[in-house]
């Protein structure tokens, strides 16, 4: 199908949708259970009040606020019902064109929404994610039909305008990426989204490829226009299936109409994408370890150089971004790199979505400019510590991050400051902790996930991260000594600095941030007996 | 187009290679003595045993010269207390890591992880063992696998599958765990596709593989085979 | 020249470093020139002294009595050496460590053939559950692996000390040596 064609289709879907008086929006997310029952439900007691051509019930992506979940809204009016249970139905129909149900009611100035800024989620929680229309008629691949109209130097420059940075964890410039992959010689190239989405507590990319797979698919079909890919993978761990699901739903459709296979647009673009499916590891996250994933080998990490831009899959040519990556791409280029580069600090540009998790009031996910506080984020938007208690860290970054203590939480979320703070922006994982949490425990735990999930190909990662646990279960039962203090320091800086991959050079961070903020933890836990004052 | 010739100094020698060669080739033909495990001349480099990490001036981090090529004008030190250092930790992190007994060990005075730890100055190793509980496979005719004096080098997985092009042996698990295993988790003996050429035996830098019967003395392993075959199939396919 | 006071101590070990000291034959007069042996399993003496100057452990830290051993003569030692593979590493003692110390009474007293098996319940100290190096419980001066080190090396680190310079590493030894 052409441009115009689609276009013309996403207007009357548009019409259709403007059709009917009162919008129900259903989360189906993992997060919020239930919710065929209340769909049922909702349907059932708007068919009851013959009120079947006035209101739609949509089931929809998350909403973010998972906590409050399973959520409703209502639109035109605006309302977002909380904890709606199939047996709430009638009183959500009910108060359709009248007041709202003050029961249920989330209220409406709640500074969770108020304080964000969705733009990869700005249609998270509003469409049909496995509707193509509804994508289209809310102005979706509006970024992709404009790339078209340009050259591909000019789609890459405009990202390279905007300032995005990779969003999987390390903040490569997106742009200079791209220019790279596309300036590297190959008979063919390939394009690869990184969905293997693997911290603990993260949800971030699930969410997006479970609320607006078409987002992601049309960030990567500019992409692989933008560098010359005919051919891309999306690995995504299986451990998603409501995501794999969506996103092949969402590549059927694209292929149908159009949007993906040969001459796309009736242009002269080619492009297939496939799904990998990631087994499980970790690791498989790190990008040439994923390559070899996806070629049908053990996922293990190559050195680099040579980075995939120039030598990747099968030895081609590849470009590798992340799922929140490829979906900042479709805005760019309809909004423009002013409007995205507008938004957020100096270096670190637009927004960012984060997991919010742990001893916090509002558990979900946020989405704010890049700059924001660290405070606005846990207390505002967070709603703060629950049950009394005080505010203790907050882990950002994922296992591989650091925990920030109460005296930084005035600093602004980026790449720059969370790194000069001993942690990583990561992919978007956001753990508080509270004051009852024990840094040793919560160390301890991190440095277990990443010992587990080594791929055991460098020794320093192997049996490092393997000792490093050892010494710290030996601080856990307080039997360590002034000598394991120094000997888990000088092991955290050989893992650091010696490992093969950033899994390996990361691990530490957990350990080295807490030293560096929590030391008193540690020393609190040496045992006096064991102090080798033996020499006469 | 001939291949550039550039020029580098490493460890304040100024030397010469070609563009597409690595520091660590550079540096073995100035007789420049790097500390490697996983390298062997003739199989793929994989840059996993971080020993032979090299500093290089304008760099922070530390570069693996066996996978890093040379480029013009690079400043390389092989040597410094920082290098010695981590690669000292880093071979008694492997002897730490399975039951390395060098006193009733086959590979007595031929193993390269020994000679590594004189090399290093390693004379004790700080961090406890690990003593993980792992098999002995006697299951072969004629070589045996003994996982307690394996350092995970993957050299017998890349001559069966690169010189050999056998591919019996690849790993099974990941991390801490990993092991050495032949075709799908088969006795060695019972392998189907292991053709008993012994080239994972001759490779293999400790007495993780070794043959049945040779007495300690007798066991020697003939790791220079490689280049010298190489080189016979390469006059032949021209 | 002041004599240097030196004892040593037979922790879990096979003896065969002591032998190596023995085996620097003649020269034994020369350390006896450096030397006055105050403890030793080779000399007749029964209690560690007060103060040695160098005490050379064999041995790796088998038993509660080791460790009690140990420590006494770390008290009582200025300098204290690791002697041999099982002092530096646990060696030999330490093939138990992968199944623990009741598992290889039962392999050794029960599962091999004999005429009446049974784990002996005296004679046997009380075995830790691990058999592990000195220095995993008291700080060690000077490592000299081998299995056993050689004489020479012995007699290189014994005159070395005398002369009031502590050799290191390399010593012409190595772990299995």
């Amino acid at each position: 199908m052409h441009r115009d064609e689609l276009r013309r289709r996403a207007a009357e879907h548009r019409l259709h949708l403007e059709g009917f008086a009162h919008h129900l929006l259903v989360c189906s997310s993992l997060g919020c259970a239930h919710n065929d029952a209340l769909i049922t439900a909702l349907r059932r007691s708007v068919a009851e009040r013959g009120m079947e051509s006035r209101v739609l019930i949509r089931k929809t992506g998350c909403m973010g606020l998972c906590a409050l979940g399973p959520l409703v809204a209502v639109q035109p009016e605006g309302w977002l019902y909380q904890h709606v249970r199939p047996e709430d139905a009638d009183v959500v129909v009910a108060s359709l064109g009248q007041q709202p149900s003050e029961q249920l009611l989330v209220p409406p100035d709640l500074p969770f929404f108020a304080r964000q800024h969705k733009n990869v989620l700005a249609l998270s929680g509003r469409i049909d994610p496995e509707s193509l229309d509804d994508y289209l008629a809310a102005g979706g691949y509006a970024g992709l039909f404009a790339a078209l109209d340009m050259r591909p130097a000019e789609v890459i420059r405009r990202i390279q305008e905007s300032g995005l940075r990779g969003r999987g964890g390390a903040g490569y410039p997106t742009g200079l990426k791209w220019a790279t992959v596309a300036k590297a010689r190959g008979a063919r190239k390939y394009i690869i989204c990184n969905a293997d989405e693997g911290d603990p507590g993260a949800f971030m990319d699930r969410s997006i490829l479970e609320s607006t797979p078409h987002a992601v698919l049309e960030g990567m079909i500019i992409a692989a226009y933008a560098v010359g890919a005919c051919q891309g993978y999306i690995y995504v761990r299986a451990e998603y299936p409501l995501a794999v699901h969506r996103l092949k739903l969402a590549i059927r459709q694209a292929e149908r109409h159009n949007l993906l296979g040969h001459a796309i647009c009736g242009l002269n673009l080619d492009l297939a994408i496939q799904i990998r499916l990631g087994a499980g590891a970790f690791v498989c996250g790190e990008e040439t370890a994923l390559i070899e994933s996806v070629e049908g080998r053990r996922g293990i990490p190559r050195p680099r150089p040579p980075y995939p831009a120039e030598k990747g899959l099968w030895g081609y040519p590849t470009l590798i971004n992340n799922v929140e990556t490829y979906a900042n791409v479709g805005p760019i280029i309809d909004r423009g790199s002013r409007w995205f580069a507008a938004l957020g600090t100096e270096a670190s540009k637009g927004t960012k979505v984060f997991a919010l998790t742990g001893k916090i009031v509002h558990t979900g996910l946020i989405e704010v400019p890049m700059g924001t506080t660290l405070r606005e984020i846990v207390f505002d938007i967070g709603g703060g510590i629950p049950d009394g208690h005080g505010f203790k860290a907050v882990q950002t970054g994922g296992p591989s991050g650091g925990c920030i203590p109460a005296e930084h939480l005035d600093a602004p979320v980026s790449y720059e400051s969370l790194s000069e703070l001993g942690s990583i922006m990561g992919s978007g994982g956001m753990i508080v902790m509270d004051d009852t949490s024990s840094m040793i425990d919560i160390v301890k735990y991190f440095i277990e996930f990443c010992m587990d999930e080594s791929c055991g190909k460098c020794i320093p990662c192997r049996v490092g991260t393997a000792q490093i646990h050892r010494l710290l279960t030996a601080f856990q039962e307080r039997t360590a000594t002034e000598a394991d203090l120094a000997q888990l320091e000088m092991l955290c800086d050989l893992v650091k600095n010696t490992s093969l991959c950033g899994l390996g050079q990361s691990a530490p961070n957990p350990v080295l941030s807490t030293l560096r903020y929590f030391r008193q933890e540690y020393l609190d836990r040496i045992s006096e007996s064991r102090q080798p004052e033996d020499r006469p | 187009m001939s291949e550039p010739i550039l020029t580098l100094v490493v460890d304040g020698l100024q030397v010469s290679g070609l563009a597409s060669e690595t520091i660590l080739k550079v540096a073995r033909e100035n007789d420049i003595a790097i500390p490697t495990l996983c390298w062997l001349e003739g199989l793929s480099s994989l840059g996993a045993c971080r020993l032979c990490m090299v500093e290089i001036e304008g760099s922070p981090k530390l570069h693996p010269a066996c996978v890093t090529p040379i480029q013009e004008g690079m400043v390389v030190a092989t040597r410094s207390e920082r290098l010695h250092r981590y690669r000292k930790a880093i071979v008694e992190l492997l002897f730490s890591e399975r039951n390395h007994i060098c006193a009733v060990c086959v590979a007595n005075g031929h193993c390269e992880l020994q000679d590594l730890a004189v090399q290093l100055g390693v004379d004790h190793i700080r961090f406890p063992g690990r003593s993980p509980q792992l098999a002995v496979d006697a299951s072969h005719a004629r070589f045996v696998l003994d996982h307690n004096r394996c350092v995970l080098c993957m050299r017998c997985v890349r001559v069966c599958g690169e010189i050999e092009g056998a591919h019996t042996w690849d790993v099974k698990n990941r991390g801490i765990r990993s092991l050495i295993v032949a075709d799908f988790e088969t006795p060695w003996g019972l392998s189907e596709t292991c053709t008993g050429c012994g080239k994972c035996v001759q490779v293999c830098p400790t007495g993780a593989l070794f043959e049945k019967g040779r007495p300690v003395a007798e066991t020697h392993k003939k790791r220079p085979f490689l280049p010298y075959l190489m080189a016979n199939r390469a006059r032949e396919h021209r | 020249m002041t004599m240097l006071r030196l004892a040593t101590l037979w922790l879990d070990g096979c003896s065969g470093c002591h032998m190596s000291l023995l085996d620097t034959d003649e020269r034994l007069l020369d350390l006896a020139a450096m030397y006055e042996f105050v403890h030793s399993p080779l000399v007749d003496s029964k209690h560690f002294p007060e103060a040695a100057d160098v005490v050379l452990i064999e041995g790796a830290v088998s038993s509660h009595e080791d460790v009690a051993r140990l420590r006494l003569a770390r008290h009582h030692s200025r300098l204290l050496i690791a002697v041999g593979d099982c002092a530096v590493t646990g060696n030999v003692p330490a093939l138990r460590n992968a199944t623990g110390a009741a598992a290889m009474l039962r392999t050794v007293y029960l599962d091999q053939p004999a005429l009446n098996p049974q784990i002996p319940a005296t004679d046997l100290p009380v075995l830790l559950e691990l058999a592990l190096p000195l220095h995993h419980f008291v700080t060690v001066d000077l490592f000299i692996p081998g299995c056993p080190p050689g004489a020479e090396t012995l007699l290189t680190a014994l005159t070395g000390l005398a002369a009031g310079t502590v050799p290191g590493p390399p010593l012409s030894t190595r772990f299995g040596a």
